[in-house]
């Protein structure tokens, strides 16, 4: 067998492809062949490494070496230095922050210290376009045992016994699911793998699928055999270019390899997988509407019951379970429910993926165990605020989540508590927000998203939601009227209760926890007509402080609409009615003359 | 009849598992050449060649190979260290083809240090 004495894990997720990585593989390719090193140095393009803040990213094995943000022109000096002479780059290596010591070795980084990963157990170890690498760790073992040793019923209880509940946004537990569909009358029978994710800032399931494609599939096939199901569907959205090429190659290995299709191993047992592509409508998410779209209709929810382990794709019984939940899968047959439910808190077992995103220092992917605290996610791995900003909210689960406040930080992360602050665990978004953030203003931010995109079947949803966004926007233009915070929380509750799907069910989340948490910054908006972030320009006004201002024209020459004027070496003029509050001037000021009480509201 | 049987795919992965051990950094030993400008121009590279070629001929999968610079003793390059865990490493010198097939033998197979070739036990203290 072959033999390489290194091997470099290039991280090909789409952010780093993003952040130029498959370049980065070809130069990688032309300096290991000019140093001669093609048959000892072997590179492994991966799927999503997690630290994309810090793309793109490169893991020497077997020394652990973790190198980052390269550049093509690092690439030369770093195959002769480390790979040729063995001197490890030091400058191509990791530092908290400015200051402070390297840290040359993945493991040894707080990033990755605390994660736990079982969902995610191959990200950035494998090329997840050979089939051989994941069999290599282990995989489609589990499909093997389930196919062979273990009846529907020892399936479905083996997942009972784990405590797995849906990774979708809702939770419902999975081994009852199953349970469910598996129940149904009928021969024919369906299921599906959503991975329409669309909230805003998550990319959980498209790592999953580009890092680690097969994980998913063998997770379908033991579901299928427990469900009494024969054919699948993948739904992924077409905006996920790279998940898709990689779902696909891995559907088709699967395929030549006998592990998908008639008589799996030999078992007896057929099952056949196809892959559908969504248009990219965030209603699409929800299971209802999914199946339409694969039917081919127009994606619309439909009322639920009938639920889809009764009547789902084409009136057959249906199981729909989120990318993660299937990924999930193998490793609890592998090692047995027990030992899943051993992680994580009373209701909520195992591990959790989110994405780590906003201001936090280190945005990216992180898998950890259930009960974790948010302060443990966003200050041991996350690295905290950047700039020394304070720590304000962060808004779990997307659009149909909420915003949890700062003296909620110690909250351990389950689906329970969650939803008891009033937010949700959703699919597993976790944007961090700063003392820069205007509340208000994220509000009708997520509720113009949720306007945009819902599906206008119901009315409480297509007008409420229209409603809600026209409040709010009226609110942070300081046209905000006395009694618009409880006409809000009246038309949530409406929305809440008459919508048809989980969409509108869901959209009044950030609105309702914003006020539960941030009231007093809805009062400042509609009494004293503040923003209290600054955030919100109809409320702010820019201003010259003459004192500090030395009369530079660096603001001058910024100023896109000609509202500063004056010359040189004395203090300039802002003319308020040709500003439009853009902040270049803050920007480049080097004098603080623009900054601090230079912007203030009225 | 089935593309791929269960027994199939048990050989196809322990056969696959020996390819990416490497990815583990685990392993019973961990060879260093050294590949400082000394070493190269004195034949470190074919050193690395025959080691690498060793290991696959014997099919030993557990055995870290890796470079290190410049150790300080150029006169004497073609260098390796052989760190074995819980002993002290050894440095060999005045390295050849046929003294690296030796040294497989007896050292990282046999566990026996070839003394002949050996230099020193143990590493210079770092600060």
């Amino acid at each position: 067998m072959k033999r390489y004495r290194t091997h470099l894990l290039l991280c090909t997720g789409t952010a780093c492809v993003s952040n130029n990585a498959f370049n980065i593989k070809k130069s990688l390719e032309i300096e290991i062949k000019k140093h001669n090193l093609e048959n000892e140095v072997l590179i492994v393009p991966t799927g999503c490494n997690g630290f994309c803040e810090r793309g793109p990213i490169l893991v020497v094995q077997p020394d652990g070496i973790f190198y980052q943000q390269l550049k093509e022109s690092d690439i030369p000096y770093l195959v002769e230095e480390h790979f040729l002479k063995g001197r490890p780059v030091k400058k191509l290596m990791y530092t908290p922050s400015k200051g402070e010591e390297v840290i040359p070795k993945m493991m040894d980084i707080e990033f990755f210290k605390h994660q736990i990963l079982i969902a995610l157990r191959n990200r950035g170890r494998i090329d997840p376009e050979e089939i051989e690498e994941y069999i290599a760790n282990d995989g489609y073992q589990s499909m093997g045992k389930a196919l062979f040793e273990m009846t529907p019923e020892e399936i479905i209880n083996e997942v009972k016994i784990s405590g797995l509940r849906g990774r979708g946004g809702a939770g419902f537990p999975t081994g009852r699911k199953w349970e469910l569909c598996r129940a149904s009358k009928g021969d024919v029978k369906y299921i599906i793998c959503n991975a329409d994710e669309g909230d805003p800032g998550a990319y959980m399931d498209r790592s999953i699928l580009e890092a680690d494609p097969h994980s998913v599939i063998e997770g379908m096939v033991i579901g299928a055999k427990a469900i009494g199901a024969h054919k699948g569907f993948v739904y992924v959205r077409d905006e996920y270019p790279l998940a898709l090429k990689r779902i696909s190659i891995a559907v088709e290995k699967a395929k030549d390899y006998g592990l998908l299709g008639e008589d799996i191993l030999g078992s007896g047992f057929d099952f056949d997988l196809k892959i559908v592509r969504g248009g990219g409508a965030f209603v699409c998410g929800e299971e209802t509407a999914l199946m339409q779209s694969i039917e081919g209709k127009v994606g619309r929810p439909t009322p639920r019951p009938p639920y889809p382990a009764q009547k789902g794709l084409w009136g057959k019984p249906t199981n729909i379970n989120n990318v993660e939940t299937w990924a999930n899968i193998p490793v609890i047959i592998a090692r047995g429910g027990d030992w899943f439910s051993r992680i994580g808190t009373e209701t909520s077992k195992g591990t959790k993926v989110f994405s780590l995103v906003g201001k936090v220092n280190n945005t990216g992917l992180v898998e950890v165990p259930m009960g974790i605290t948010l302060r443990e996610i966003i200050y041991n791995i996350g690295g905290g605020i950047p700039n020394g900003k304070k720590f304000k909210a962060v808004q779990t689960g997307g659009p149909s989540g909420g915003c949890i406040p700062e003296e909620l930080i110690d909250l351990p992360v389950d689906y329970e508590q969650l939803t008891k602050a009033g937010a949700i665990m959703g699919s597993g978004g976790l944007i961090v927000m700063d003392e820069d953030t205007c509340m208000v203003d994220v509000a009708k931010y997520f509720v113009s998203f949720l306007e945009d995109e819902s599906c206008g079947k119901c009315v409480p949803c297509r007008s409420g939601i229209r409603r809600m966004r026209e409040i709010l926007t009226r609110i942070t233009q300081g046209k905000g009227k006395e009694g618009d915070i409880e006409l809000l929380e009246e038309l949530a509750e409406t929305i809440k209760k008459a919508s048809l799907c989980g969409l509108g069910q869901t959209a009044p989340n950030p609105v309702l926890s914003t006020i539960r948490y941030f009231r007093d910054e809805y009062e400042a908006h509609i009494k004293k007509k503040r923003c209290p972030a600054l955030v919100c320009k109809d409320l702010i006004i820019y201003r010259i402080i003459p004192e500090k201002c030395t009369g530079c024209r660096r603001c001058v020459q910024v100023c896109p609409t000609g509202a500063i004027t004056g010359p040189k070496a004395q203090p300039h003029n802002l003319d308020a009615s040709k500003c439009i509050k853009c902040g270049a001037c803050y920007e480049v000021c080097r004098f603080d003359a623009i900054a601090g009480d230079a912007i203030y509201m009225e | 009849m089935p593309k791929l049987t269960l027994d199939e795919l048990k050989a196809l992965r322990d056969k696959a598992k020996e390819s990416i051990k490497t990815r583990d950094g685990k392993g019973r030993a961990k060879i260093i050449v050294h590949m400082g400008t000394c070493g190269i121009a004195s034949g470190a590279r074919n050193i690395m060649n025959s080691l690498l070629k060793e290991l696959e001929e014997r099919n030993i999968t557990d055995v870290i190979v890796t470079t290190s610079g410049c150790a300080g003793l150029c006169s004497h390059e073609p260098m390796m260290t052989v760190e074995i865990p819980g002993k002290p490493p050894v440095k060999y010198i005045d390295l050849t083809e046929d003294k690296v097939k030796k040294i497989m033998v007896e050292h990282i197979l046999g566990g026996n240090i070839v003394v002949d070739y050996a230099l020193a036990f143990g590493s210079e203290t770092v600060y």
